[in-house]
């Protein structure tokens, strides 16, 4: 919606900058003549994703929509009737929804904020030769490439584990033997464990950032008499920018989605403590049955996401095209 | 590790003296590297170790490093079953990456090469896809399924990772056909290929470590995949990570044989992922930048 002004005028541009860019090539006519039936030729290669991402991806949300207007419940079979507004009544004077709400915003903001600053430290860390650059950087990404169910596992068990846990061991001088950091400070837990799990993934991707700077723009900077912190700053963090957006971005479309590891290390409890927005809404259609309401709570969660998400899409267009510029 | 760094510390003598101070920063942040490589591996080592511990030795505080080696709860994780799932995995993940190469790959094609009116319209569609909460689906999705029958059934799964995956995979394919030059295409079409074979043997070559990188994240968020494998999965279809889950309730809390099974699930995408690190890193870069 949005984006159909601004795809309006970088065609435009395309289309006159790329005569000027090859003067002597005769024009695009040479691919075919701008028929109807070329367009169609152009657009065929599209349409079977296109086409098939709408049946799986599109399709199923008309009938969320449908199904929050209707009182249905799994356990009361024929129980089905049209309801209006009713399931979005319950849903917005239910607070539990709203405290799960706020889980989300806290695990998705707080982990995709955490793990893009502790990427870019170690994208810096990592971005000089040393002995055994490579194998660290094995290391490191081995947490993005591990099943989150195992990841979550191995939190849960083998480190936050109050008797044998590696971190109450390790903590355990300081007086920490026996905290269950799990039941204490679950929305903690939770986030250490998705911090761990994307950290990598914010690593790698600042690390082809640096990797795409040109060397001799740090070499002037330096020549021109900046500190380390002064070129990092003025040079090195611009030039990252685009990298960051994205990985905050995509970290984001990812994270907010989470529900393997609050599946695995707190089944969103105590009570409702650490569940997030798709596992509540889980919780409701799986357990509860409530068909009805689990779709409302959908909407709803579409909607703010939607919201977000043309903020987030404008930051990633907008980075794009200047790339390109 | 210490000896390279006495080396370099020998080696360039004739140095000036400022050097001293900025290789002893280097030889600390070498090492801070490596201090937060291996904490950053650490719980995944201390998993593997696990996995060949006998049950009496994973539960001693303090932990313990020192034990005799055992395969015995991976012999437990193959002789209760894990196999199937296993299978599943493979053809769950195998089939949706095949899927998404070949319906990506023309759209991407589409989206870069040849002029498609509202391109960015599409491509933002195609990514606004991904924006959406999987739960908003997930009901109407479960009960279609359902009533056709395809319960638990691995077709399922294969559709729905397709979907799952086709966004980023045109969005990552489209960014490497870009990086086609023009004039090799043109060149292509003056000298009479047609557009096959101009796809074929100009095109392909150079995308086809792109397209290796897509695959790559493809097959990892697929093996990884649990949400639509544990809703919509019982017995037949089921999937590695619902195996896990399976696991614990049916064995309880033993860390050994918990351990073994996590290595099994986790251990083909950490293989992979390690040998083509590279090319994650180039798809992941190719796809922020272009």
């Amino acid at each position: 919606m949005s984006t159909s002004e601004t795809s309006t005028p970088r065609g435009a541009t395309a289309a006159v900058a790329d005569p000027a860019t090859t003067p002597s090539k005769p024009e695009r006519p040479a691919v075919g003549p701008g028929s109807r039936r070329d367009g169609w030729i152009r657009r065929g290669p599209l349409l079977p994703a296109l086409i098939f991402t709408i049946v799986v991806t599109q399709l199923p949300f008309l009938f969320t929509i449908y199904y929050s207007t209707q009182s249905w419940n799994l356990v009361n079979p024929g129980s089905q009737r049209f309801v209006g507004f009713d399931n979005y009544l319950t849903v917005f004077t239910d607070s539990q929804f709203r405290g799960v709400a706020l889980n989300s915003i806290v695990l998705t903001l707080g982990s995709v904020l955490i793990a893009v600053v502790l990427g870019l430290a170690i994208a810096l860390l990592l971005n000089r030769s040393f002995p055994g650059r490579g194998l660290i950087r094995t290391l490191i990404i081995t947490p993005f490439l591990i099943t989150p169910v195992a990841g979550a596992l191995i939190w849960q068990t083998v480190m936050f584990d109050p008797t044998y846990g590696l971190v109450n061991f390790v903590l355990g001088p300081f007086g920490a033997g026996t905290t269950d950091w799990i039941s204490s400070y679950p929305r903690a837990a939770v986030i250490v464990a998705l911090v761990w799990q994307w950290t990598p993934f914010m690593m790698l991707l600042l690390l082809a950032g640096l990797g795409s700077q040109p060397p001799e723009v740090v070499e002037a900077a330096r020549m021109d008499g900046a500190g380390g912190f002064a070129v990092f700053r003025e040079v090195t963090l611009p030039h990252l920018r685009r990298f960051i957006e994205l990985g905050v971005v995509l970290g984001a479309i990812y994270l907010v989605n989470t529900f393997d590891t609050i599946y695995m290390m707190t089944q969103g409890g105590p009570g409702t403590a650490s569940a997030n927005l798709p596992f509540y809404i889980y919780q409701r259609a799986f357990l509860g049955f409530d068909i009805g309401e689990s779709a409302a709570m959908g909407v709803v969660t579409v909607i703010a996401t939607i919201i977000v998400a043309t903020l987030a899409l404008r930051l990633i267009f907008r980075s794009f095209s200047t790339e390109e510029a | 590790m210490t000896a390279v760094s006495d080396d370099t510390r020998t080696t360039p003598d004739t140095d000036t003296p400022a050097r001293p101070k900025g290789r002893l920063t280097g030889t600390l942040l070498t090492v801070l590297a490596w201090i937060v490589g291996i904490g950053f591996f650490f719980p995944v080592l201390w998993m593997v170790l696990t996995a060949f511990k006998q049950e009496r030795d994973a539960y001693t505080d303090p932990p313990t490093l020192f034990f005799t080696p055992t395969l015995d709860q991976f012999a437990g994780v193959f002789g209760g079953g894990v196999t199937p799932y296993l299978l599943n995995s493979l053809f769950a993940t195998l089939m949706s990456t095949a899927l998404v190469l070949l319906l990506g790959t023309p759209a991407a094609f589409a989206l870069s090469l040849r002029r498609v009116k509202r391109t960015q319209d599409v491509l933002f569609f195609f990514i606004s896809t991904k924006m959406l909460p999987i739960v908003a689906a997930i009901v109407p999705i479960y009960v279609a399924v359902n009533f056709i029958g395809a319960l638990d059934n691995i077709w399922t799964l294969v559709v729905l990772y397709t979907a799952m995956n086709l966004p980023i995979a045109v969005w990552m394919m489209r960014s490497f056909f870009l990086e086609v030059p023009k004039e090799l295409l043109e060149a292509a079409s003056m000298d009479g290929a047609s557009l096959w074979r101009s796809l074929r043997e100009v095109v392909l070559p150079i995308i086809s470590p792109g397209m290796a990188a897509t695959a790559l994240i493809c097959m990892i968020f697929s093996w990884n995949e649990f949400f639509f494998a544990v809703n919509l999965t019982a017995s037949q279809a089921a999937t590695v990570p619902v195996y896990l889950v399976g696991f614990i309730t049916s064995e309880g809390l033993y860390f050994a044989s918990l351990c073994a099974a996590a290595t099994v699930a986790a251990l083909p995408v950490v293989i992979i992922g390690w040998v083509a690190q590279n090319k994650l890193v180039q798809g992941l870069s190719f796809g922020a930048v272009k």
